[in-house]
Formats: structure tokens, sequence, C-alpha cells
């Protein structure tokens, strides 16, 4: 059977991006420059995304008795098309005909249109779950904002911020059009003013960087494939990175001290009084995280040099160009 | 819907409008406002009669707890409906971290 050149290609990156992503999720350096290697993510996961969704219709598509690269027919339209209009070329061609004019041995046939269909719902099932997230984040939003209608109160000590009582310490955003920052009354109590201020700071950060939108597309990622360590690792990796920008932006108005201590304090304080489930989920690994953004804040690494900054750029602008071209452009 | 939760009995919306009358607000707001309420489920009403008798759906201390539940919750599903400040830990975590904070004073004493 033969194989097309592009497909080739597409295969080669949706690999590469995910073995980027496992070796993204062991590294240190990402922690020294968060909104750098954000960036990158976004790129591997839109780049695997194009590269796996086209390197199966490809393959289904690959052209009647397997001619040239990027699988076009033989009177050339899907030459205009790339790969996946070529794919789809040929599948029309083949509801048109049947099976009667089909050049290629039955076997090989249907390993193409296993492909094809596998390409299909993997293209599906990538924006289904998008949809899906989206959709229940909005639901477990509006009902947060039901809810905090009814119980939630300002508070002087945290101005444009709403406060619940509840003696845990816990502190949260909740972005959106109406976005709104929570803090629980165990907060107000644990944390001294400049503390508070700090992590005020930090949830407006969230809030004004729209963070939720860059974690959106990896929570889906890990509906779709819960049994991959690789979407586990990387929606983590994100959500740290995240936190970590985050952190930085507070660092412009506030000191590192404060923010530091106060997230020591809320994280601390949620032994035993947190509600039995709450944290059952959390298993290991989990602990690293508030812990290495203090180390982080106490110590501080340089960030990185500009130098490692192009290259983490050109690697990004790579994984998202090479399946673009190979893609739109006609071979 | 404090009015409510402090009710022992369902109340009608005349009763509700009492409670409330401090505020001066018009019946027929008091009336939109239950209706909402009980819409989004919060307020639970029943037939008295001529009127409606509204009572509160649950507790308030039970929204509190769904509210922070849902805030704390660590799974991976509800994390992008909000972003927490930090993940409150336990157990040798938090033992860890004590020490940590213990440790930061110090060097400011020093």
């Amino acid at each position: 059977m033969q194989v097309s050149a592009s497909v080739l290609i597409l295969t080669a990156v949706a690999a590469c991006c995910v073995a980027a992503s496992h070796a993204l999720t062991a590294a240190r350096w990402p922690r020294r420059s968060p909104a750098a290697t954000i960036l990158l993510w976004q790129a591997l996961g839109l780049g695997w995304g194009l590269a796996a969704v086209g390197a199966l219709a490809g393959l289904g598509g690959a052209g009647r008795g397997g001619a040239g690269p990027g699988g076009t027919g033989p009177d050339g339209t899907g030459r205009r098309f790339g790969v996946v209009g070529a794919a789809f070329l040929q599948a029309a061609r083949f509801v048109r005909s049947a099976t009667s004019s089909v050049s290629g041995a039955p076997g090989l046939l249907s390993v193409r249109l296993a492909a094809l269909a596998a390409g299909l719902v993997l293209l599906l099932l990538l924006c289904w779950v998008l949809l899906a997230a989206s959709a229940a984040v909005l639901r477990g939003r509006q009902r947060q904002r039901a809810l905090l209608s009814l119980l939630a109160h300002g508070d002087p000590k945290v101005p444009g911020a709403l406060v619940v009582d509840y003696p845990a310490a816990a502190a949260y955003c909740l972005p959106g059009l109406r976005s709104a920052i929570v803090f629980s009354s165990g907060t107000l109590e644990l944390l001294d003013q400049a503390e508070l201020a700090a992590v005020l700071a930090h949830e407006r950060a969230h809030l004004r960087e729209r963070h939720d939108l860059v974690l959106l597309p990896f929570t889906a990622l890990l509906r779709a494939f819960r049994w991959s360590a690789v979407a586990r690792e990387a929606h983590r990796a994100v959500a740290l990175l995240v936190e970590m920008h985050a952190d930085d932006r507070v660092l412009r108005h506030r000191s590192a001290r404060e923010l530091a201590t106060a997230l020591l304090r809320v994280g601390a304080a949620g032994g035993g009084q947190a509600p039995a489930g709450a944290l059952a989920a959390s298993g290991a690994g989990l602990e690293s995280e508030v812990a290495a953004r203090v180390t982080r804040l106490l110590k501080p690494a340089p960030g990185l040099s500009a130098p490692a900054l192009v290259l983490v750029g050109a690697a990004a602008a790579l994984a998202v160009a090479i399946p673009v071209a190979v893609l739109a452009l006609p071979f | 819907m404090e009015v409510l939760w402090e009710a022992s009995d369902p109340l009608t919306v005349r009763q509700v409008s009492e409670h409330l009358s401090e505020r001066g607000l018009a019946h027929t707001t008091v009336m939109t406002v239950l209706d909402r309420l009980s819409k989004k489920g919060f307020a639970r009403r029943e037939r008295d009669g001529r009127a409606w008798r509204y009572r509160a759906a649950g507790s308030r201390e039970l929204y509190v707890t769904e509210l922070m539940l849902n805030a704390l919750d660590q799974t991976g599903d509800r994390q992008a409906a909000l972003t927490r400040f930090a993940r409150s830990v336990s157990g040798t975590e938090a033992r860890m971290l004590r020490r940590a904070l213990e440790a930061l004073g110090e060097g400011t004493g020093s």
C-alpha cells in the first residue's frame, strides 16, 4: 500500500506533538517563563489535532489506486483542496460508484475507509468535547452565580469581591462576562490585609486575561482522552503554568512574600475543615503545586533568555504551521 | 430569600411583603422575585386557596455547602468553571506548609 508523503509528515507531526508534550511535563524550565510555555502548549494541542485528523483523512483518501502525493484524483480536483479535500472527494466518489469501479484490492479499500472514518470520528469527537466542556462550564457558572446572588455579600476588606460565610479557606474567581471573585469568610479571618490584596490581584489577573479560556481546550482534551496520561499531565501542567503566570502578574504590584504566605496559609488551612469528599479526589502529586509556586516566589529563577524564548516561539509556530501547510497547500 | 429561610411555615406573597415592609417594596415586585426563585428551584410553592404559599426549597447551609463543594472540588471536569487561588491540602503536606510558614516567620525576625 502506498502512503503519500503528506500523510507521513502529518503522522510525524502528531507523534512529535505527543512526545514534546510528554517532555514538557517533565521539564523544569517552563516555570521560568510560564506565558511562553502556555503558548507552546496551545500550539502543540492545535498542531496535534490538525495533524492527527489530517493524517487519518489523507490515509483514507489516498487516491484511486494509490495515486500521487496528496491523494489527488485523475481529474486533479483534489489538488486544489489538499489532503482533506482529496479525502472527501474520494469518499464521495466511492459512494457514487460503490465498489465496482474502484481499482484497489478490497482489503486495501477497507483499510482506507476505516482510516477515513477514524479521521472523521476524531474530528467530530474533538469538536464535540470542546462544545460539551464549554456547555458544562457555562452551566456550572450559571449555578454558581445563582447561588452567589442568594448567599454572598460584600466586605470592605476585599473591595469588589463577594464573601460567603463558610469556615474553610477558599478563594476563587468565576470568569465570564459577569465575572466575580469569591472569598469564604474563613479566608478573611486567615489572611491579613496585605495577603488579601495579593490574592485579589492574583484573581484579577485570571479574570483580566481570561485564563479560563486558555484552560478550556485542555479540559476538553481530558474529557475526550480520560485514559491518556499525556492528556492528564498536559492539563495539570497548563493549569499550574496559568497559576504561575497569574502569580507573576501579582508581583508587579505586591511583594512576593505576601503572596507566598497567603498561598501557604490557604494551602495549610484545608486540613480537616473542608467537607468530606471535597479533598478526596486530590491524589498524590498535587501537593507539589502549592510548594512549587511558593518556591518559585521566594527563590525566583531568571526568566528564559531571549534566544531560548525565540526557540520556544519557533517550536510553537512549527507545530501549527507544518500541519496547516500540508493540509492547505496543494502539492 | 432570607425571609423564607427564617420563617418556619410557608409564606404568602403578602406575608413576605410585610416582613420586608421597611424596604418599601411593591407587592408585585415581591411576587416577581418569589416567582423567579421558585422557577430557579430555590423556593417551592403550593396553592392555598387563591394565593401561593412559598417556602425555601433547601436550607441556607445546604446551598453554602453546594457552593463551596463546587469551589473546593478538585476533579478535572469542573476546574474550568472557576479558578481557585490555591488547593487546600491536608495531612503531611499541610504540616509541611505550616513548617515552611514558620521558617518564613523566623526569617523576618532575624
